[in-house]
């Protein structure tokens, strides 16, 4: 867990590699060299010979060299609840998930509200040097849906966008103000689509599954209900909105005819939501209670098909980490979340393996269309930008066991499923962060 | 005394719900509760089946019917019956429904008896414990030993339960009794009708296997069977129903829209009854038509053959000997 930084004249050549670049859809062998933290140069002409002799030469054993993952969403729990996740448990899972850059929602104890908070969690990420953290900064004061945080200040402080984190902008009015004022300083709104009077003490998706295991229903239209009032909202503002980790067949259909008459929306959605359905929940297993709850099959498969026509612009591994006291209670006690650092990219290429997106498609919703949304740096190859790479063998089979994941939390909605795709290794500034070979498995 | 022949065995460690019980393994049940019924009815009722056995209720939720009935039940077999009511404020102080599980286990229970607000808390206490547990009602999920003295009542009384018309009445979206009830009756090949309306019915409710009505005339039309369900006043609160003055005038069971069902309908109440909200007075007391009171008196038999058939059989043959 060193911190240091790699030194500036270091180079080393990753070679005999498959380059994936999904942002300029480039897929080719070839190989990669850093400088310090930065990428050098890469392309079909780098190759083990030929190559000065002061650089380390590192062998891909034809592996996919990847621009490392990006993801919009994750939950951290520092500070305040590091009994359930910390910046370094965090991020060691996510450099176990190939993610070299992650954005943690605000919703921690105190909230990102102020200042103070982002420099915290700014100084305390790079002492770690692990994973990359940026922050969201909260929408309102507290979250508490009234007062509007300090955007600007915040913005300043290096927030990149804005969010309420697992809590709807409940206010038309707050929400309206937000999306104005964030108009000024040019900063994205990010919505958890849900209208908090439907979805008031429910567990799961209201349907036959919930009518039969006695739970409370949360219907798919409070998530259709919110995206379609926001859309209105950014109509009348010219506002940006991104909604977060969609869920239904509704929802998607209302984004996609928004972004059909040229609206300024774009969304996200999380592995569980096309890998999963309400099934999940089986016999009340609490780690499959999440929220947005998981929905229908026929819900799943139109996320697959947002994804697919471009209605969704990314996935997000909407990280959750729950301890077991807040999981080991009757269904309707239970908390709401999944962990989710280091099954994104094995899930996510589910899609891949199912022949129902191409690899770089896969990869794009990972890297760079997140990045761009957040106008973040990475997420594609290019010379002089930061060495944020990861290499990944994505036919390799494994199962997701959570007392094999990293995370200080262990409530994997995956456990026991049976994936393909594994980080080899995971480079963040040059420097390996992140090695399958080293890394302790079922400690 | 018992008679010999009753060897059938339960093939289930825990009692959780009815759903995914057999035909076969519900006769058994109700088979052994017949039985029972003959014994209470004598005026020595005291057996030795449970005799060293103990039997703890834990109610997490108040009870006195349920929780009579099985103190009774467990008495009656000769078992230890401990009675541990705990009030939800206790358990939010600290204490886990699991580590109230693990603190009762290490007690060496022979049969937990579980009540608990949350639907699945009793499947979840039933995976951490060694003895066998009885559900006794989880949240809206289930509650079997209901759903069994229910069939019994009814085959006693109608001889049968396969072909029977049910109509089930109130507010099912919140009652674990309708839904054991839902299951077992479907199990069995009775045609089942919910009547209530759509704001007490749970989504998709249809597809447990019943036919659905908003209109309580229309849904008793030639029922055999017509089963009220307690309407909990809270309902009001959270805009489910406008008022009782209101509900009891749709679907409170009345002479009048009783007499759209079969003559010889019967009349079923899990109680407590809200007079005049579910059920007219009159109605409820009418005891040409009304079994509630017969309900409770299966009660206590069904759940003395729940008890019996969880108990694994002690390895010498004294138990067996009464």
């Amino acid at each position: 867990m060193s911190q240091k930084s790699v030194p500036e004249d270091r180079r080393v050549a990753y070679v005999n590699a498959r380059l994936l670049d999904a942002a300029a859809h480039l897929d080719q062998p070839g190989g990669l060299i850093t400088q310090g933290e930065l990428i050098a140069d890469y392309g079909s002409h780098i190759k083990a010979v030929g190559l000065a002799a002061d650089i380390e030469v590192v062998d891909c054993a034809g592996q996919c060299l990847s621009p490392g993952l990006i993801d919009m969403r994750v939950q951290l729990r520092e500070p305040g609840e590091e009994h359930k996740g910390t910046l370094a448990s965090g991020g060691h899972a996510a450099a176990a998930g190939g993610i070299t850059s992650l954005v943690c929602l605000p919703n921690t104890h105190p909230v990102i509200d102020d200042v103070s908070i982002v420099e915290f969690v700014a100084r305390r990420a790079r002492l770690l040097g692990l994973t990359k953290v940026y922050t969201y900064g909260a929408v309102t004061k507290g979250l508490e849906g009234q007062e509007l945080a300090e955007m600007g200040l915040l913005a300043e402080a290096g927030a990149v966008a804005f969010t309420d984190g697992a809590k709807a902008v409940v206010s038309a009015r707050v929400m309206r103000h937000a999306l104005d004022y964030a108009r000024t300083f040019g900063l994205l709104i990010v919505q958890h689509p849900e209208e908090p009077t439907l979805a008031q003490g429910g567990d799961m998706n209201a349907g036959e599954m919930a009518t039969r295991l006695g739970l409370r229903g949360i219907p798919a239209v409070a998530e259709v209900i919110m995206v379609e009032r926001d859309l209105r909202l950014i109509e009348l503002t010219n506002g940006r909105l991104h909604f977060a980790h969609l869920s239904t067949a509704a929802a998607i259909e209302a984004v996609r005819r928004a972004k059909a008459a040229g609206l300024a929306v774009t969304c996200d959605t999380s592995p569980p939501y096309f890998a999963l359905n309400e099934n999940a929940v089986g016999d009340y297993r609490t780690f499959a209670k999440l929220s947005p709850p998981l929905r229908t099959e026929k819900d799943r498969l139109a996320v697959i098909e947002g994804l697919a026509d471009r209605t969704i612009d990314a996935i997000g591994s909407d990280h959750t980490p729950e301890d077991e006291d807040s999981k080991r209670l009757p269904f309707a006690q239970a908390a709401f979340g999944g962990i989710g650092l280091e099954t994104l990219l094995a899930v996510s290429l589910e899609l891949y393996h199912n022949g129902r997106a191409s690899l770089l498609d896969v990869l794009g919703w990972l890297t760079w269309r997140p990045a761009d949304l957040l106008h973040l740096s990475g997420g594609r190859f290019a010379k002089g930008a930061a060495a944020d790479l990861m290499l990944f063998d994505p036919d390799r089979p494994w199962q997701v066991r959570e007392h094999e994941l990293s995370s200080k939390s262990k409530n994997t909605p995956f456990d026991y499923r049976p994936v393909q795709g594994r980080v080899l290794f995971t480079i963040v500034d040059g420097r390996r962060v992140f090695d399958l070979t080293r890394a302790k498995r079922g400690a | 005394m018992v008679a010999a022949d009753t060897q059938a065995v339960f093939r289930h460690r825990h009692l959780l719900g009815i759903e995914g019980l057999s035909p076969p393994e519900i006769l058994l049940l109700l088979d052994r509760s017949e039985q029972f019924v003959e014994q209470n009815r004598r005026p020595d009722k005291k057996q030795t089946l449970l005799r060293g056995r103990t039997v703890i209720n834990l109610f997490f939720e108040a009870s006195t019917r349920t929780r009579t009935s099985f103190e009774l039940a467990g008495k009656r077999l000769g078992g230890d019956v401990i009675n541990m009511t705990v009030s939800t404020s206790s358990v939010r102080k600290g204490e886990t429904l699991l580590d109230t599980a693990m603190t009762l286990n290490a007690m060496h229970a022979d049969v937990l008896v579980v009540r608990h607000p949350a639907s699945g808390a009793v499947k979840l206490l039933s995976e951490k414990v060694n003895c066998a547990v009885i559900n006794a009602g989880d949240g809206s999920h289930e509650h079997p030993t209901q759903a069994l003295l229910d069939a019994l009542t009814i085959r006693r009384r109608m001889g049968r339960l396969s072909g029977l018309k049910v109509a089930i009445c109130g507010d099912i979206a919140h009652s674990r009794v309708a839904r054991s009830n839902i299951h077992l009756l479907n199990t069995m090949g009775a045609s089942l009708r919910l009547v209530a309306p759509r704001t007490l019915l749970p989504a998709a409710v249809e597809r447990l296997g019943a036919e659905v009505f908003h209109d309580m005339r229309r849904g008793l039309e030639g029922v055999d069977i017509v089963m009220m369900l307690r309407l909990q006043t809270e309902r009001m609160q959270d805009t489910l129903i406008p008022s009782i003055r209101e509900y009891f005038r749709f679907f409170g069971l009345d002479y009048e829209k009783l007499a759209r069902a079969n003559a010889s309908a019967l009349i079923m109440h899990p109680g407590p009854m809200n007079r005049g909200v579910e059920i007219d007075s009159l109605v409820a007391d009418d005891y040409s038509r009304s079994v509630i009171r017969e309900q409770v008196e299966m009660g206590v038999a069904v759940r003395m053959a729940c008890l019996d058939l969880l108990t694994p059989q002690a390895p010498d043959a004294e138990r067996r000997n009464v």
